[in-house]
């Protein structure tokens, strides 16, 4: 199978800013990949590297057999690229924005209609309506029409759920998935750790550095701990507790319980006791499956040791 | 209080913070009284002035030596029969042509009078009345001069005063082909230079570049609507002109048209390579009107002459388009010239606009940096 | 007990021409605590956060907010509240030092309140060496904690955070989240609003809205075991829809 991408070495600075550091990876034909990494990470730098818009500082990539550089001219002919914002002409409609696309790649929304069928469907009864009258999710669902009206063999989305509600969230990723059996390859950048679950594999960035690539199991698995999970009504008191406890190691606040790690990745009755003093009486602490977000957070702070 | 005043001090630290605000406060008043100071004059200096004598003697002699050697005039052509004067005046080098008649000086002792005209281009109304009237003081100067000499006291050199083109010197004769110019440069430029760096600041200009478009389409292809459209907007104020100020089209309408779609080529294609050039749409606007503005309305030749600046504005205002509008546009509707008369400055247009086009094409970012 | 109501809505509808935006909004909010106010885009929230804030005025109902009534005083209901927004809350060109007096300026804070207080704020973000920083070189994180630290530098009765911790790494996030637990525990009500489902659940109660109306209040807890959902995103997508337009 033909590798879509190949990265080796790639590093971008912009002034003083050192963007993206050494960055090295693999994306398979036909899978769909995802970059997981906050604000600041280096994704969308990395991203408009892999669509020509930027020249790495050092490094070599190549896209769909081109070198990112040098080949750029027919790399543009051949990758479907969403950005951070959406991009769609606000003043022109649905209907137009697509035929827009269409025609620059040289096709017609007909040719390639089964292709986005799915998607468009959601947002055909609105076609006449102008783009910037439209919300969050039927922007997307346009956005990503018009990045693949013309069948590439690379998909770029750049934060595509970024902004846009949970339901359209979840619909978009239904979406992706339906995709893949028109062998596009797909590559996503998101801030959301859960929608790691949702790719084949994934590749974890924070501060311009690649910290694990994966299966999204694989790297769940790679939580080199035990984790625990505890629960109590009294949730500040709780995190404030069992991070003064001496033998916790990291304790994180995870929605309604408190992720822990202890010394010895065990720990005893005495805890209870510690935490009734503490004033936290109906605490519960029990062995808890590691997600993504674990491991990440445990990247970040070896990162930050090293 | 304490909140208005925490206020008014944020206001300063980002006007100091913004290099470019600094800029405007300070560098363009500066540079504003400059520009007024050396280009606003009204006074006529060194005025090109043809003679036809007819009489070719010591009186004509004089006196012509009189009006040259005054510091405001200087001496062009010697014509030789009237049909010269149109000619002359129509390539514009000369602001005036002064006719003695034939036995000028003999007349003036037998007769006690002598005829003379002074035939001055009424396309530029202002500088034709200065220069009449200067050229008048002068002959009234010589009249008191000879008065006191053989030829006697009661002699008297009688200058008549004839306008070509402008025989009832209305001003909009000059200030209408003048803003022309100025708005035709103004608008294209501007709606260009927005188009681009629009797509720039939306994001979408981001998704145009992966993509088979290549730069010269993306440009041309910005062109072309604006350049079709602004053919309805040339002949709308054409018609506007000659129906509301009664300015005449006298010369061809078809070469005035071609013409002014080149002008308007020209612009547009400037406004293309402001837009690369700038990155915001806010910069755009800056460089297209604010920029442009003055210059065009001072340094054109719009209202102040060129030949009264300071050689250095001379120099800047030979690289400014509207300068060389403003001379075909007021040949072929006023003067009625023909092509052969403004072919240079044509040649001049045509050629600022393969280097606007080519240059935008070539500052044209492929990348994002 | 009773718990101090700092915001009481009742029947609050907000109309835009014929468009309903908030239809018939019904809710109150206690003293010190976290309430979350969660929707799909378009539901409606931020038209709520506008009247509550007073920047807009309601079509009819009765809003108190910190004891002033929504649209007989909107103006004076700004000296109560805190207001933190995502896109921009400090200004870029201006140092961090500058934007904290420049807010305790704006909110009428007495110099040398402002003077400490910058001081505990700087010392409590382990700021110090920021002090003279332009915001524009900042990292996201460090900027979001600043702002949020001046949205109640003056101490306000309530505090509205619009998406506080969009884009923001997971470690930040999370610090972000226990600077709130910490306000919120010194009385501060906190009223914030997030994408981030999980955020959710730190909240002691949480509203959905959806098509302009409330279709959940409760505690994180009591709504999973309604909708027998293991999360709150669950149950937002089960009951929250997104506005078909």
């Amino acid at each position: 199978m033909q590798k879509i991408i190949e990265a080796s070495g790639i590093s971008k600075s912009f002034g003083v800013t050192m963007a993206l550091k050494d960055i090295s990876f693999e994306v398979d034909e036909s899978e769909i990949f995802g970059f997981i990494g906050p604000d600041g990470a280096g994704k969308t730098t990395l991203f408009r590297i892999i669509s020509t818009l930027l020249l790495p500082d050092k490094g070599e990539m190549t896209v769909l057999g081109q070198d990112c550089v040098t080949g750029f001219r027919e790399l543009r002919k051949n990758i479907g690229y969403m950005p951070g914002r959406f991009s769609l002409y606000q003043d022109l409609s649905v209907e137009e924005n697509l035929n827009f696309y269409a025609t620059v790649f040289g096709t017609t929304v007909a040719e390639n209609y089964d292709l986005i069928s799915d998607i468009y469907s959601h947002i055909e009864p609105f076609k006449k309506r102008l783009a910037g009258k439209l919300s969050g999710g039927m922007k997307q669902k346009l956005a990503l029409s018009c990045a693949l009206i013309h069948k590439p063999a690379l998909l770029v989305l750049d934060e595509p759920t970024t902004g846009v509600d949970a339901v359209s969230r979840a619909e978009f990723w239904d979406m992706l998935r339906k995709l893949r059996q028109h062998n596009i390859t797909i590559i996503v950048s998101t801030p959301y750790m859960d929608e790691a679950m949702r790719c084949d594999r994934v590749a974890l960035i924070q501060n311009g550095k690649i910290l694990s690539v994966n299966q999204p199991q694989k790297i769940k698995e790679g939580f080199s701990r035990k984790l625990f999970s505890a629960k109590a009504p009294e949730k500040y008191t709780l995190i404030n507790a069992l991070r003064k406890y001496p033998e916790t190691l990291t304790a994180y606040p995870f929605g309604d319980s408190v992720h822990v790690t202890f010394t010895g990745d065990r720990f005893d009755n005495k805890i209870y006791e510690y935490l009734r003093a503490q004033g936290i009486s109906n605490a519960t602490i029990v062995e808890s499956e590691a997600g993504i977000e674990d491991r990440f957070l445990e990247l970040m702070e070896k990162e930050v040791k090293a | 209080m304490k909140r208005f005043l925490g206020f008014v001090k944020k206001e300063f630290l980002h006007i100091f913070r913004d290099f470019r605000t600094l800029i405007i406060l300070f560098g363009i008043p500066a540079a504003q009284i400059l520009l007024f100071g050396y280009v606003v004059s009204t006074d006529v200096k060194n005025a090109g002035v043809a003679f036809l004598d007819l009489s070719k003697d010591e009186t004509t002699q004089k006196l012509s030596d009189k009006i040259c050697s005054s510091g405001f005039f200087h001496r062009t052509d010697n014509l030789l029969n009237y049909n010269d004067i149109d000619k002359v005046l129509k390539k514009g080098k000369v602001k005036a042509v002064v006719v003695f008649e034939e036995n000028f000086g003999s007349n003036l002792i037998s007769k006690g009078k002598a005829s003379m005209s002074i035939i001055a281009d009424g396309s530029e109304p202002n500088t034709a009345t200065l220069v009449t009237n200067y050229i008048t003081a002068i002959v009234t100067d010589f009249n008191m001069e000879i008065a006191g000499t053989s030829a006697g006291s009661g002699s008297l050199v009688v200058p008549e005063v004839k306008m070509f083109y402008n025989p009832s010197l209305k001003g909009h004769f000059m200030f209408v082909p003048g803003v022309i110019t100025l708005i035709l440069i103004l608008i294209c430029a501007l709606m260009t230079s927005v188009t681009i760096t629009r797509e720039k600041e939306f994001g979408t200009m981001e998704v145009l570049l992966v993509s088979p478009l290549k730069p010269v389409q993306i440009i041309l292809g910005k062109v072309m609507p604006y350049f079709i459209l602004s053919f309805i907007n040339v002949i709308m104020i054409l018609l506007l002109s000659w129906l509301v100020f009664g300015l005449p089209v006298k010369g061809s309408v078809i070469l005035l048209l071609a013409e002014s779609m080149l002008y308007i080529l020209m612009s547009l294609s400037l406004g293309i390579l402001i837009s690369t050039v700038s990155s915001t749409m806010q910069q755009a606007i800056f460089i297209s009107l604010v920029g442009m503005m003055l210059p065009t309305i001072l340094l054109s030749g719009f209202i102040f002459p060129i030949e009264n600046m300071p050689e250095v504005y001379g120099w800047i205002s030979s690289v400014l388009p509207p300068r060389y509008f403003i001379v075909i546009i007021k040949n072929i509707m006023i003067k009625g010239t023909g092509f052969i008369y403004v072919w240079k400055e044509t040649l001049i247009l045509v050629v600022m606009t393969v280097i606007f086009i080519g240059l935008s094409i070539r500052n044209f970012k492929i990348r994002l940096q | 007990m009773t718990k101090d109501i700092v915001i009481s809505v009742e029947n609050l509808v907000k109309k835009f021409g014929g468009f309903v935006a908030n239809d018939n909004l019904n809710f109150e909010v206690y003293r010190g605590e976290i309430f979350g106010f969660l929707g799909a885009n378009g539901a409606g929230k931020t038209t709520t956060i506008r009247i509550l804030s007073g920047l807009s005025s309601p079509t009819s109902g009765k809003v108190i907010v910190a004891g002033i009534d929504a649209s007989k005083q909107p103006e004076k209901i700004k000296n109560q509240i805190g207001y933190m927004c995502q896109k921009f809350s400090l200004y870029d060109d201006l140092t961090v030092k500058e934007n904290i007096m420049l807010y305790g300026g704006i909110y009428g804070m007495r110099k040398s309140l402002i003077r400490e207080r910058t001081h505990e704020l700087l010392e409590k973000l382990h700021f110090e060496e920021y002090e003279n920083r332009l915001i524009s070189d900042l990292p996201l994180g460090l900027k979001q904690k600043l702002a949020f630290s001046v949205a109640v530098l003056h101490e306000p009765k309530i505090v509205f955070l619009d998406e506080p911790t969009g884009g923001v790494d997971p470690i930040t996030r999370r610090q972000f989240w226990e600077m709130i637990y910490e306000t919120a525990s010194r009385g501060i009500t906190i009223f914030v609003t997030t994408h981030y489902m999980d955020e959710a659940e730190y909240c002691d109660r949480i509203s959905i809205m959806s098509e302009g109306k409330i279709v959940a209040l409760n505690t994180p807890f009591e709504l999973k075991r309604l909708y027998n959902a293991e999360s709150v995103e669950d149950v937002f997508i089960k009951i929250a829809r997104p506005v078909k337009n």
